[in-house]
């Protein structure tokens, strides 16, 4: 499926500080994300970055940049922005409603827009984030190598706000060939494959079993940080304290009370709660989607 | 050193006691294998985190069992830096009383220490040192505070540490230092740093 993008009559992408979208209204909340700061847990700093990596990615691929070019990551849609300047522009992940000045163009492939267009993103039925990618990047200051927010460590720029005018970076790489990439299908309980984390023999048989047979649900306490999930406690055979122990993306994380916090991309460095097992990198981005109500199932 | 499971982009390995995590980061630090991302050190495990692309969980497993020889870390091969202290945090009295000291003798105990940054996490710069006397080993607050100013020394459990920046926190405050801690124009942006060793040097108010 390759087709090469009409040309608009004022598709001469321009260069320079000029390019530039506006933000009319971020929505629930709107960051800049990239593949984050890997590299620097020794000192503190998380790698963080885009929560749902599959879809940040291919939004970027949609529009021929890298992968790791920072575009936005919107919680529950709602964006509107007014690019200053003709562009290319994909948007992935939870899916939503697009409505620019001149069309309504689809999700999961390339839009051309032009000088003075607004886009806004509607509210996703389902899911939970969404990623605008724009040809070019969006170019703001990098910070300790990379240009994302991370708001539990306050690095890099703040969430969008009303009047924030971001620069978008010259295109580089080639000119978009795709223009769909096809979506799975979305699943209103999707089960997550977890392998051996580092403490699965402080926890019961019991609450092994458990933790593959229950139904669980996603609590009001969920963020970019992690989701805490209710369900059957989960008991523990070692009563111990842990001491601090690194943290990965993905992991589940037992504190006393026994309901397992499923850290997502921007969890803390370390943790004191011993960690029972953890999602699969290959289903860490239905992880990034799950929203507050919903249900999900782990299997092994 | 023992070598756990961390999901299929992690390998933890777990050490006796600190110095030894310390010394197995540094020596781990000066040659990454290709596709390893990050290794953390904690307070007895260092996390090796890799591109699963690129390499595999049994290859970065024995990347790490290689430190199981690496040298403790020495006073040698650390540098030092001195943080000039104020003892005025909010929490000193209350400190004094949970270990039954006089507030004077909870300062000259926590001056008398020589610690070492065992590793960095919570916020970026945030280093968690060992080394503090037994007897200052009190809980943290129940209720943590929703604002604690840079700078400040605090106490929670075996660690002391001091607030890099204005953050929530839930340590006990016994002074503050005027000393900047994280800088995004220093390379790298941390003052402590696993392995540095610290000396409070008391400021007469």
């Amino acid at each position: 499926m390759t087709a090469e993008l009409p040309q608009p009559s004022d598709n001469v992408e321009r260069r320079g500080a000029d390019r530039t979208l506006t933000v009319l209204d971020p929505g629930p909340l709107t960051t800049v994300q990239d593949l984050g700061r890997p590299g620097l847990g020794h000192l503190g700093v998380g790698t963080s970055g885009a929560a749902d990596r599959r879809s940040f990615r291919l939004a970027n691929r949609l529009v021929g940049n890298d992968e790791n070019a920072a575009g936005l990551e919107m919680t529950l849609g709602g964006l509107k922005v007014r690019f200053d300047h003709a562009a290319v522009v994909s948007v992935a992940g939870a899916a939503c409603e697009l409505r620019l000045t001149h069309g309504a163009p689809a999700m999961y492939g390339p839009f051309q827009v032009r000088a003075g267009d607004e886009l806004v993103v509607g509210t996703p039925g389902t899911d939970l984030r969404s990623y605008l990618a724009v040809r070019g990047g969006i170019m703001v200051a990098a910070v300790l190598g990379a240009r994302s927010t991370d708001l539990l460590a306050g690095l890099g720029p703040p969430g969008l706000a009303p009047g924030m005018v971001l620069p978008i970076g010259t295109p580089t790489g080639e000119a978009p060939l795709v223009d769909l990439a096809p979506q799975p299908g979305y699943r209103a309980v999707p089960t997550l494959t977890i392998v051996d984390g580092p403490r699965g023999d402080w926890f019961t048989p019991d609450a092994h079993q458990a933790l593959c047979a229950a139904v669980w649900s996603v609590s009001a306490d969920a963020n970019r940080v992690g989701v805490r999930l209710s369900g059957p406690a989960l008991t523990r055979r070692i009563l111990g304290e842990l001491p601090p122990e690194p943290m990965t993306s993905g992991a589940l994380q037992v504190p006393p009370d026994g309901n397992p916090i499923l850290f997502l991309a921007e969890h803390p460095v370390t943790g004191g709660y011993p960690v029972i097992a953890v999602v699969a990198e290959r289903d860490l981005h239905l992880a990034a989607q799950l929203r507050p109500g919903q249900q999900l199932r782990f299997r092994r | 050193m023992r070598i756990l499971p961390c999901g299929d982009q992690a390998v933890l390995a777990e050490f006796e006691d600190s110095g030894q995590v310390i010394g197995a980061h540094r020596a781990l630090m000066r040659a990454l294998p290709p596709g390893v991302t990050d290794l953390i050190p904690a307070a007895r495990t260092v996390l090796a985190s890799f591109d699963l692309r690129r390499t595999s969980a049994a290859v970065v497993a024995d990347w790490l069992a290689t430190a199981s020889s690496a040298p403790a870390a020495t006073e040698e091969s650390s540098r030092t830096v001195q943080l000039p202290v104020r003892y005025d945090g909010a929490d000193l009295a209350k400190v004094a009383s949970l270990s039954r000291l006089s507030v004077a003798e909870v300062v000259a105990r926590h001056l008398g220490g020589d610690y070492t940054v065992a590793f960095c996490g919570f916020t970026p710069g945030f280093a968690y040192l060992t080394g503090l006397d037994p007897d200052l080993h009190v809980a943290r607050r129940a209720r943590p505070r929703t604002r604690v100013p840079a700078g400040a020394v605090a106490l929670a459990d075996e660690f002391t540490s001091v607030y890099p920046r204005e953050s929530p926190g839930g340590w006990q405050l016994i002074g503050h230092t005027e000393r900047p801690l994280w800088d995004l124009s220093w390379d790298p942006p941390a003052l402590l740093t696993p392995g540095t060793k610290v000396r409070f040097v008391e400021v007469s108010s």
